[in-house]
């Protein structure tokens, strides 16, 4: 599908849906709670058959955090970033993917550790990188470290 | 403390647990892998990561787009070069500018040279963790004539650092074509070596044959990539998948393996080294003439919007995600390293094996941990 | 007495017999110094023996690998593995804390003196051997598998789990490979109706029973030399050490000389393997004859006796060496199908193959 196919496509999905276009890629905006279903679709339909994803990760827009999927499909060839906003940045979690693509759930205890996120009904979800008594989440614009050196 | 505060250490009747690292000689550097046993017999695998976490995301949201390259030379210290190039072409995408072709032909060679040499120092330790200590020393051989090279035109032997945002730092070395030549010629002799004292082996065959079966649809859903997911048959060579580079220049085949075991991981990446000296075989003679690098702004600033590049690494997909927000340094750099994600299908390869097995599925796997803890 | 020294050792033990028989009347006292004197003499060797093998060792793997091995200590780096010796005394002999600290440290001397054991009735030379003793295969056989007790031993107490996974590794090994060594043994038994070293020697004067005996023969001789690389945990067999896998295996947690005395043991029973097989296989000290051909004959029979038998060995423990340097390690369930799926199948029958040749009387 070409980048306005999957938009229509989309739009069917998930009205409410904002797109960016200007990138490399087709970017969707989403809510963090419409995440589930729509990954679900995006799976399984065989229009899409996004069966790859490449990359998982989180952004820290300091008002919300953002979570990045980088979906491919195998098939058509076709690209799609999904991003998905959560709002509450106190207690940010969303739910987990790991069982529609087994690799997101290393990439989301990454970002768990890292971001402090929470992925719901996540099999697995520990720190990985740092230890298991870290204080705080490294990688958020907001997290300060005694030892840390400004460059 | 890792591990130990939400330590799992339950075992069923007659097993136990093993923990195999962080220091072991087949790891490869710092893993740490719980493994629960029974007997012999693999029952579950945990690993433990971040032996060697150096936040190199976090040290790249202060550097400058120029700096935060050499930064990843230090992830996958093997394919340093390809490394950064990855990220250089990031930059270039979000500046819009391309490469120079003299630029981009010498990137590709230096890529490929990168990849035999990588290749190498895996087959090298492939037959030492299976307990044959020789082909150490023969893969060395050529692999020191390739650093040598490296040395001579980047300046350093390992971590090159030879690329900027724009092209190369500095042009080849006047003797690079022949040494390039020469080495290439000695390593194609060699290759019949190789096989004569690893491949045909048949203890090694034994070893490796049926072991760790990784079908195609795990290695899909594992974001596995790279000739581990290409000996599943499943084809994901960024090189022909999203040319980048000098690849559209040439022609090569991308190694497909339906075997799906170690023995066939093994055999996509003795082919993948003979198609990587075809690919410089084209090239070395045709190096265009010109500048070797775009002339950038002394402080780069990248436009806001997100930038992803995708590069073929000798491990598999090396992605780099920028996030610019219009500032001299980037806001948040992801690394999408291969190893983090072929890791990932190491518990499920290892399940109902031995531990013989496990050392032979790692290193056909081969894994580099410092590009897995980043 | 120069003439003495160089032509034949039986003849210098007879002279040392005859100097200490003037000195010393006793019988008993007689009896007891020269038990010192053999055991002195054969303790110095065996060390001199093993400090030559490891400089072997290492020569062979850097000639295999392309590269030149230790070659600055002393001429041809001679002197290497004397360093190394110095430097593992020098060690700090390191107890884990938690380890059964007896068993422990007598682990390490009962592998050693398993494999010291075994070198009793082996004949060196032409009449010179400590005590040809009239079960001399069957000797050797028993003595040498007592190795897996100490080898236990060192894993069972090391408190370790790579070490008890190791030791357990050799035990199921050591075990199984026993039968095909046994096996290839009696072939030339049979053969040769004598369990004495000394006598089977003596029965090869006319051709070494690799080639009196046959296809059966060479058979039993390439299982053997498997079984027992297997047998001593040599590579490609090694899997109680199994660095790769188990980090050092059943001598994980042993440091400087207890360490060095597994090395010590192996190299001796690297040596006592080739020696048995070169002595039941390729006639130990006999020189190589050609049925009728006179003169031949007689410039063999010129090369002294202990230069044969020493020359045979060196040949076998090259072999070992060589395949050790080459081939990859065998997976554990592979190594016990090699064992009872192959070689014990194929040393039965060929047993059965070997008893009819001498009943028949088909060999020469």
């Amino acid at each position: 599908m070409t980048n306005e196919e999957l938009k229509t496509h989309l739009l069917s999905l998930i009205p409410q849906a904002t797109f960016v276009e200007t990138g490399e890629f087709l970017e969707i905006f989403i809510h963090s709670e419409n995440i589930l279903p729509l990954m679900k679709n995006l799976k399984d339909d065989e229009k899409t058959q996004f069966d790859y994803l490449f990359c998982l990760t989180c952004i820290d827009r300091i008002s919300s955090f953002e979570v990045v999927y980088h979906l491919l499909s195998k098939n058509y060839k076709h690209i799609l970033v999904v991003k998905s906003t959560i709002s509450n940045i106190e207690n940010p979690q969303t739910e987990t993917v790991s069982h529609i693509w087994k690799t997101a759930e290393f990439h989301e205890r990454e970002v768990y550790d890292l971001f402090g996120v929470k992925f719901i009904n996540h099999p697995d979800l520990r720190r990985i990188f740092l230890e298991d008594d870290w204080k705080g989440f490294p990688l958020r614009k907001n997290y300060s470290d005694p030892n840390m050196i400004e460059l | 403390m890792r591990g130990l505060i939400e330590e799992d250490y339950t075992t069923q009747e007659g097993e136990f647990v093993i923990n195999i690292g962080p220091q072991h000689p087949s790891t490869h550097g710092v893993l740490h892998l719980k493994v629960w046993l029974n007997g012999e017999t693999i029952i579950k695998v945990q690993p433990h990561l971040g032996y060697i976490h150096r936040s190199i995301e976090k040290m790249s949201e202060s550097l400058s787009y120029r700096n935060f390259i050499f930064a990843t030379s230090r992830m996958d210290y093997l394919a340093a070069h390809i490394n950064n190039e990855a990220c250089a072409l990031a930059v270039e995408k979000g500046l819009q500018i391309e490469a120079p072709p003299r630029a981009r032909v010498v990137r590709t060679i230096l890529a490929e040279l990168t990849r035999l040499s990588s290749h190498q120092l895996w087959w090298a330790s492939t037959g030492l963790d299976l307990g044959a200590v020789t082909p150490f020393f023969y893969a060395f051989r050529e692999r020191e004539a390739i650093l040598d090279i490296m040395d001579e035109t980047c300046g350093a032997r390992l971590t090159q650092n030879f690329l900027v945002p724009g092209g190369l730092m500095a042009d080849i070395h006047p003797n690079f074509q022949k040494r390039t030549k020469e080495v290439l010629k000695q390593i194609k002799e060699n290759f019949k070596e190789y096989d004569e004292l690893l491949t045909e082996n048949v203890i090694f065959q034994n070893r490796t044959k049926n072991v760790g079966i990784l079908n195609k649809q795990d290695a899909l859903s594992f974001g596995v990539t790279g000739p581990t997911a290409r000996a599943s048959g499943l084809s994901c060579d960024i090189r022909k998948w999203a040319p980048y580079s000098a690849y559209s220049m040439v022609e090569f085949d991308e190694i497909l393996d339906e075997g799906c075991d170690s023995y066939s991981r093994y055999m996509v990446r003795m082919k993948e080294m003979r198609q990587s000296v075809n690919i410089i075989e084209q090239l070395i003679d045709n190096i265009p003439e010109g500048d070797f690098q775009e002339k950038t702004k002394n402080v780069i600033k990248l436009p806001k919007g997100d930038f992803y590049q995708r590069v073929e690494t000798p491990r598999g997909e090396l992605g780099v995600y920028i996030v610019s927000d219009g500032a001299s340094s980037p806001y948040r750099i992801k690394y999408r390293s291969p190893n983090f994600s072929n890791l990932s299908v190491l518990p499920e390869l290892a399940k109902g094996c031995k531990i013989g097995d496990l050392v032979a599925i790692m290193s056909t796997i081969d894994l580099v941990i410092p590009d897995i803890d980043r | 007495m120069n003439r003495i020294f160089l032509y034949s050792f039986t003849e210098m033990a007879l002279y040392i017999h005859k100097l200490l028989e003037n000195a010393i009347t006793n019988t008993v006292l007689l009896q007891i110094t020269e038990l010192a004197i053999i055991g002195v003499t054969l303790l110095i060797s065996l060390v001199i023996l093993c400090f030559f093998l490891g400089w072997m060792e290492r020569r062979v793997a850097a000639f295999m690998e392309i590269r030149l091995g230790p070659n600055r200590v002393g001429p041809q780096g001679t002197l290497q593995i004397v360093a190394d010796t110095v430097k593992l005394l020098f060690k700090e002999g390191l107890t884990p804390n938690k380890s059964d600290k007896f068993l422990f440290n007598l682990a390490p001397f009962i592998v050693v003196t398993a494999s010291m054991l075994a070198i009793a009735p082996l004949a060196f030379a032409k009449n010179f051997s400590i005590y040809d003793i009239n079960i001399g295969v069957l000797y050797v056989s028993s003595v040498s598998s007592l190795s897996v007790l100490g080898i236990l031993m060192a894993g069972w107490s090391s408190y370790n789990k790579y070490s008890l996974l190791g030791a357990m590794r050799s035990g199921a090994q050591i075990v199984s490979y026993e039968l095909s060594v046994g096996l290839s043994l009696i072939a030339i038994v049979v053969l040769s109706g004598n369990v004495s070293l000394g006598e089977i020697i003596n029965s090869q004067q006319n051709g070494w029973w690799i080639f009196k005996g046959h296809i059966p023969a060479i058979i039993a001789f390439v299982i053997f030399i498997i079984a027992s690389t297997a047998e001593i945990n040599r590579a490609p067999f090694d899997l109680a050490e199994a660095d790769q896998e188990l980090t050092g295996g059943y001598n994980t947690e042993y440091s400087g000389m207890k360490f060095a005395m597994f090395l010590l043991a192996e190299y001796i029973n690297l040596f006592i393997v080739s020696a048995m097989a070169a002595t039941l296989f390729l006639g130990g000290w006999m020189p190589f004859h050609i049925g009728d051909w006179e003169s031949f004959n007689k410039i063999m029979d010129y090369i002294p006796s202990s230069i044969w038998f020493m020359g045979k060995t060196f040949i076998i423990i090259f072999i070992i060496m060589w395949f050790r340097w080459t081939f990859p390690r065998l997976r554990i369930d592979q190594l016990l199908n090699l064992e009872w799926k192959y070689l014990l199948p194929i040393s039965m029958v060929n047993i059965i193959i070997v008893t009819l040749i001498a009943i028949m009387g088909w060999h020469f």
